[in-house]
């Protein structure tokens, strides 16, 4: 445990029936199975419930940042020491609304990052207010007659911006998500793995899903592979999410 | 931009430069080999010089998306042990102050050029203005430190980014160098020095880095990747930066050091010059390019037999406050002129038991001779 779990830690701070601690351990799973030092990885995260995964649970070098910030945090530390292994976990409000910008340009330069994006379809640690990711109709605290605007597809916002390697999985999905994080960290170039992630405490209570094993119940329930979306009708498809690898790719060609 | 044909710092000797690609010979002196920065007038040559110098030094250039960008990837590199550095200007220096706090409150050493132009808001985009001292000091929230210069010309570009650098560095602080649109923009003589002081952070293997007993506060830094297993965290943290968000001792304590590590070395940081204050019973305050027009002006009026003298402040944070007192008590009055609207003014008036009188100038130009000496004729 001490190689991976920084001496000193006892717990985790997430909520009873939270996923972050599911999608912890298989990113630490992930980091065994590919023999990674951990004196040479760098974890940076933003702010958020996410963004204590890695700090200060991690025992390799650590940087908690700004709320959004992290990619760029991130960028300064990869580029002028690049054989530091840079993962950066964060959540979805942190990565794709304050940290947007951030987000599609650090794609866009396709940096040696693992970026792993813990989407619990909400502002959990705030109190539960609409994300940028919170699907259309969802009640928050701050859209109470549900929310009337589309979530972003964050693998397709990424895959356009340039990443070279896109997948998304939910913590229903341990073993496919363990190998996806071992696959970014054997990729060069700019990772991103979208981790769907129940929270029951924000979310779930306020969308007819009380308890936790609801939620995973019904991850597990929407949750689709790539492969099985053929030849299935649209009232099938309704309130699916889609998951697998999207792209893995070494771009060899030029935007312009 | 031409290439300088040289893979090492500028040479010793005499060399005709802009205040901007001043700064940034200044900074490649002081080591810096890691540079973010996003477009701005009026400070933009620093960041062109930089692109070319750091691509023949084989450092690390980068032109990031926007200010807030730029300043996060600076403190990232500082951590991966860069000596680094960003330029902007008003709008950009606006959107740092959350990561300058940032910065602050986890002891990072950066540095940060202003080329402070007419504001406030995007104002007069190539107009000079010295606007943002307060913003320097006060601009992120909290109760933190940082180290401002104040160059009043191109030699100083050079010198005081250089010296910026040894006190970021010496002090885990970020530290400013508060220029302004026409120091940026005048050429002139420099001399690069054949020696120079250089300092680096200090290192400890297993070192608190954020805890220390020494008097001066200042904890080891050591770099991502040297098998310390860092912890950093912008909230409030133990000597070892294990996060402690609702302990009033520890967040009492780690803001009274990250202040005092810097409060208590005024001696070292802060620079002032006099010049004919001997037997002066009238003085100005000034800095920056403006403290050019008042040497002008005191040296005129001395001819005319008047006992008036100069006060320049090099240093503005920590603010000069026991040579301005001094001041004070010497002299009947003390005029500040400054192209704002008394911001420094305002400090001179804490400390200095005297007359102030605010000469502030808000219209996008230098302050002429002329209207310092109508001000101080008037008496």
């Amino acid at each position: 445990m001490e190689k991976y779990i920084r001496p000193g830690v006892k717990t985790t701070p997430f909520c009873p029936g939270c996923g972050h601690g599911i999608l912890m351990n298989a990113i630490l799973r992930a980091i065994d199975e590919s023999k990674m030092d951990m004196k040479k990885m760098l974890f940076v995260s933003g702010i958020g419930c996410a963004a204590w995964i890695p700090s200060p649970h991690f025992n390799g070098d650590t940087l908690h940042t700004l709320h959004g910030r992290a990619l760029a945090f991130a960028t300064g530390a990869k580029l002028y020491n690049p054989d530091l292994c840079v993962m950066v976990i964060s959540g979805d409000g942190d990565l794709s609304s304050i940290g947007g910008n951030h987000l599609i340009h650090a794609a866009r330069r396709d940096i040696d990052f693992k970026v792993i994006c813990a989407n619990n379809l909400i502002y959990g640690m705030t109190g539960g207010q609409v994300a940028s990711t919170t699907p259309k109709g969802s009640k928050t605290t701050t859209t109470v007659e549900g929310s009337p605007y589309r979530p972003f597809d964050l693998c397709k916002l990424v895959e356009a911006a340039g990443a070279t390697y896109v997948a998304r999985y939910a913590v229903t999905q341990p073993v496919a998500l363990i190998n996806s994080i071992k696959k970014a960290l054997l990729h060069k170039g700019f990772s991103f793995i979208e981790v769907l992630s129940p929270c029951p405490t924000q979310f779930g209570r306020r969308n007819l899903l009380d308890r936790p094993e609801e939620m995973i119940q019904d991850l597990i329930r929407r949750c689709i592979l790539q492969e099985e979306v053929r030849g299935l009708s649209e009232e099938e498809m309704a309130e699916r999410i889609i998951t697998g690898e999207f792209l893995t790719c070494q771009r060899s060609y030029r935007c312009v | 931009m031409r290439s300088t044909g040289l893979k090492t710092t500028f040479p010793k000797g005499l060399h005709y430069l802009s205040g901007n690609e001043a700064a940034a010979e200044g900074a490649i002196a002081a080591g810096c080999r890691f540079y973010a920065g996003y477009p701005i007038t009026p400070s933009s040559e620093i960041m062109e010089r930089m692109a070319l110098r750091l691509s023949e030094l084989r450092g690390v250039f980068i032109q990031m998306e926007d200010e807030i960008s730029s300043i996060c990837a600076v403190i990232g590199a500082s951590w991966a042990g860069a000596k680094a550095m960003t330029a902007t200007s008003g709008p950009g220096f606006s959107l740092m102050q959350e990561s300058i706090g940032y910065a602050a409150f986890t002891e990072t050493p950066c540095v940060i050029i202003d080329v402070q132009r007419a504001g406030p808001c995007t104002g007069q985009a190539t107009k000079v203005g010295s606007g943002d001292i307060m913003q320097a000091r006060w601009g992120s929230h909290g109760d933190y430190q940082v180290i401002a210069l104040s160059p009043w010309s191109v030699q100083e570009m050079y010198d005081l980014t250089l010296r910026a650098f040894n006190l970021s560095e010496r002090y885990r602080v970020p530290a400013m160098v508060m220029a302004d649109e026409a120091v940026g923009h005048l050429r002139e003589t420099i001399r690069i020095p054949e020696k120079i002081e250089i300092w680096d952070r200090k290192k400890e293997k297993g070192g608190a880095p954020f805890g220390t007993d020494e008097e001066d506060g200042v904890p080891p830094m050591p770099a991502f990747g040297e098998g310390e297993r860092l912890l950093v965290t912008g909230s409030t943290h133990d000597a070892f930066g294990f996060r402690r968000t609702d302990d009033p001792e520890a967040h009492a304590k780690l803001v009274e050091r990250i202040n005092q590590k810097i409060l208590k070395s005024t001696r070292v940081i802060v620079e002032t010059e006099d010049y004919f204050l001997e037997d002066s019973d009238t003085a100005l305050i000034a800095y920056g390019f403006t403290a050019r027009t008042s040497l002008y002006v005191v040296k005129r009026l001395r001819k005319e037999g008047a006992r008036v003298g100069l006060l320049r402040l090099k240093t503005l944070w920590p603010f000069p406050e026991e040579a301005v007192a001094e001041l004070g008590r010497r002299v009947k009055r003390i005029f500040v002129p400054e192209m704002n609207q008394g911001q420094v003014a305002g400090e001179v008036k804490k400390y200095a038991r005297c007359d102030v009188i605010s000469l502030g100038q808000t219209n996008g130009e230098v302050i002429q001779p002329g209207t310092i000496l109508e001000a101080l004729t008037k008496i």
